[in-house]
């Protein structure tokens, strides 16, 4: 367990230095996510509700998320690092799970910069919203890195993956939008943890037969 | 150590490896030859276990932690440096003093001086190099060596033969090339692969 | 493999298909008694639900195949769950096309969001032609066959929670009552015509997996006797 623990760590944290050094994808994500709530105060009319503000955060977020998700596996694939880590020893899940770690980091530092910004344009920024992006994260990176995977294999790799995705985060956008808007975010904060917990647990068990021969 | 019969390989409707009968013994060295597209890439990747046959049976009596692979590419990320690179590996074959044993390496090597370098900055040779390190790394039981000599300078060659030369009874060697002539020791076995 | 590709089985589903439809369509139009709120074109009840209820089964039918392949590395259950997943794409979009056609008769719209098990074909109509994409752009071989499967049990577990996700949704974007069509207050005449109708949309879905099943074996075996000829 301890063994496994330290794999995982160390292939987060590999992902992050790898990261720090390149900056490919946080500092993408952080100009796209508030060029996109920029983009949306010229595509709502001025007296839009809230309610739809709200909305176009869950999408802007969505997005956003979907730049970490297509660059998550492009220095394993480029050079077929993969192949170095599917020859290590470790238990090929550890190598889902520090990948999901490393996205699930790179979307909270999105979100970092995107609330507040989404704070100082449209609505404050109440404790539902950031509980529901807090769970809808771990859901969104759980899948996504799977997918992130399934996609690197193929050969349309960046064009398949939000197709493969967004079907899959519907049930994502339902939880987060309730939790923002509904009277009772308490039901769709536990619908989005159920969705966590299910696809997590599905998507850590299946990763070694979409990487592996 | 490994035992092979009527292995075959196809990708899509490219047959690329067929019937092909291997026999190593513990501590041998296996010299596999032929020309070009004649499949010695993927019976190496069929041994590391990184591809599965398609058709006959193939038996590696090794587990995949004793398994050293050097291949096309190098197997590191070019935005870390050698120790970085090395650590990782290091960490995931949980090898006993990981520091002592990648310094060493890296030291052999004459990679010692650009351990805090990014390897994207490398030349071809040097990521060789750092490649025979990553695959020798955990002093495997079965190393797979896929065109070792491509990109390696003369002193690189020799440290490469010094490192087959000190063979032990435990360790066994395969080792497809099209230049065999630079493999200086003498291999127990050779296996000529025709074209496809 | 089966070295016979000859399928009696395809024949009698179809023949079994061709008489329990026209029974089927016979006491649907015929025999029950017509709906008194919405009239004649509540006819279309037995069309749609039994073609839904198909593409589910169909849909089932694909996870459970592919959970056979992944558990026991039954590779023969790659095309199955493939073709099951084809059937059932064919049966979700006409579900999608008979779903309209009754909105527009029932409430003069082609598309309507508060009728959930609509909403819930459209995701499920993009997430299975995602599968497509997916089998189109990976090379063919045994790690094709496991990531095509692990999406198709995805898509099993979506169901239901896509299902939960719209409830959840119409609560809180249409606080209104929904809809109710299909309620239980079916009258048995009616009920029985609604059986014979889902019998035989499940035994056409049976009779085309067949076929389609047999076709692409065909397929897969024609392309290795070239191969070893070439």
């Amino acid at each position: 367990m301890t063994g496994y623990l330290s794999d995982v760590t160390a292939l987060a944290r590999k992902d992050l230095l790898v990261e720090l050094r390149s900056r490919d994808t946080v500092p993408a994500m952080l100009l796209f996510v508030v060029a996109t709530l920029v983009v949306f105060h010229f595509a709502l009319p001025d007296d839009s509700s809230r309610l739809a503000a709200a909305g176009m955060l869950w999408i802007a977020l969505l997005f956003t998320a979907l730049l970490a998700l297509v660059r998550s596996f492009v220095a394993e694939r480029d050079e077929a690092v993969i192949d170095g880590l599917l020859l290590a020893p470790c238990d090929r899940s550890a190598i889902w799970l520090g990948k999901t770690l490393s996205v699930f980091a790179f979307l909270a530092l999105a979100e970092v910069v995107a609330l507040p910004a989404f704070a100082l344009f449209y609505e404050p920024v109440t404790w539902e919203l950031m509980a529901g992006v807090a769970l809808a994260n771990i859901g969104i990176a759980a899948v996504g890195t799977l997918l992130g995977a399934m996609a690197a294999a193929s050969r349309a790799r960046e064009l398949l993956l939000p197709l493969l995705f967004l079907p899959l985060a519907i049930p994502l956008i339902v939880g987060g939008v309730g939790a923002t808007l509904a009277e009772n975010p308490g039901r769709y904060l536990g619908f989005l943890g159920l969705y966590d917990l299910i696809f997590a647990i599905l998507s850590w068990a299946s990763f070694e037969y979409v990487v592996t021969e | 150590m490994i035992h092979a019969r009527g292995l075959a390989r196809r990708f899509g409707d490219k047959r690329v490896l067929t019937d092909v009968d291997v026999d190593v013994g513990t501590g041998e060295l296996l010299l596999i030859t032929g020309p070009n597209g004649s499949g010695k890439t993927t019976l190496l990747r069929l041994l590391a276990g990184l591809i599965v046959p398609t058709g006959g049976e193939l038996e590696v009596a090794v587990d995949r932690a004793r398994i050293g692979f050097l291949g096309h590419e190098p197997l590191l990320y070019r935005e870390l440096t050698p120790l970085e690179n090395l650590d990782l590996y290091g960490r995931l074959y949980r090898i006993p003093e990981r520091r002592e044993r990648i310094g060493m390496l890296l030291e052999r090597f004459g990679l010692w001086d650009a351990r805090r370098e990014q390897t994207g900055a490398f030349s071809r040779g040097m990521m060789q190099r750092l490649a025979l390190c990553r695959a020798l790394l955990h002093e495997p039981d079965l190393l797979l060596l896929d065109e070792p000599f491509s990109a390696l300078d003369a002193a690189g060659t020799e440290l490469l033969l010094e490192e087959l030369a000190r063979r032990t009874p435990s360790r066994t060697v395969v080792v497809a090339s099209h230049l065999p002539e630079r493999l200086g020791t003498t291999p127990t076995a050779h296996l000529a692969l025709g074209s496809a | 493999m089966n070295t016979s590709l000859r399928n009696n089985g395809a024949v009698v589903l179809s023949l079994a298909a061709a008489v329990l439809l026209t029974a089927g369509l016979g006491l649907a139009l015929l025999w029950a008694p017509e709906d008194a709120d919405q009239g004649p074109s509540q006819r279309i009840f037995y069309i749609h639900v039994p073609v839904a209820l198909t593409a589910y089964a169909c849909f089932g039918w694909a996870a459970w195949k592919a959970f056979r392949l992944l558990w026991k590395g039954d590779e023969r259950a790659d095309l199955e769950s493939y073709t099951a997943v084809h059937i059932g794409l064919i049966f979700g979009l006409l579900t999608l096309v008979t779903g309209s056609i009754w909105a527009k008769i029932s409430w003069g719209v082609w598309w309507t969001w508060s009728e959930r098990q609509l909403v819930l074909f459209l995701i499920l109509f993009l997430f299975y032609s995602a599968y497509f994409m997916l089998r189109y752009s990976t090379e063919p071989g045994p790690r094709r066959a496991r990531t095509s499967a692990v999406y198709a049990l995805f898509g099993a577990v979506l169901v239901p929670v896509s299902f939960l996700a719209i409830r959840l949704a119409d609560q809180l974007l249409h606080p209104a009552p929904i809809f109710n069509r299909d309620g239980p207050q079916m009258s048995a005449s009616m009920f029985i015509s609604f059986c014979v109708c889902l019998t035989a949309m499940l035994t056409l879905a049976g009779a085309i997996y067949l076929i389609e099943l047999t076709g692409k074996r065909i397929d897969a075996r024609l392309r290795e006797l070239r191969e070893q000829l070439a």
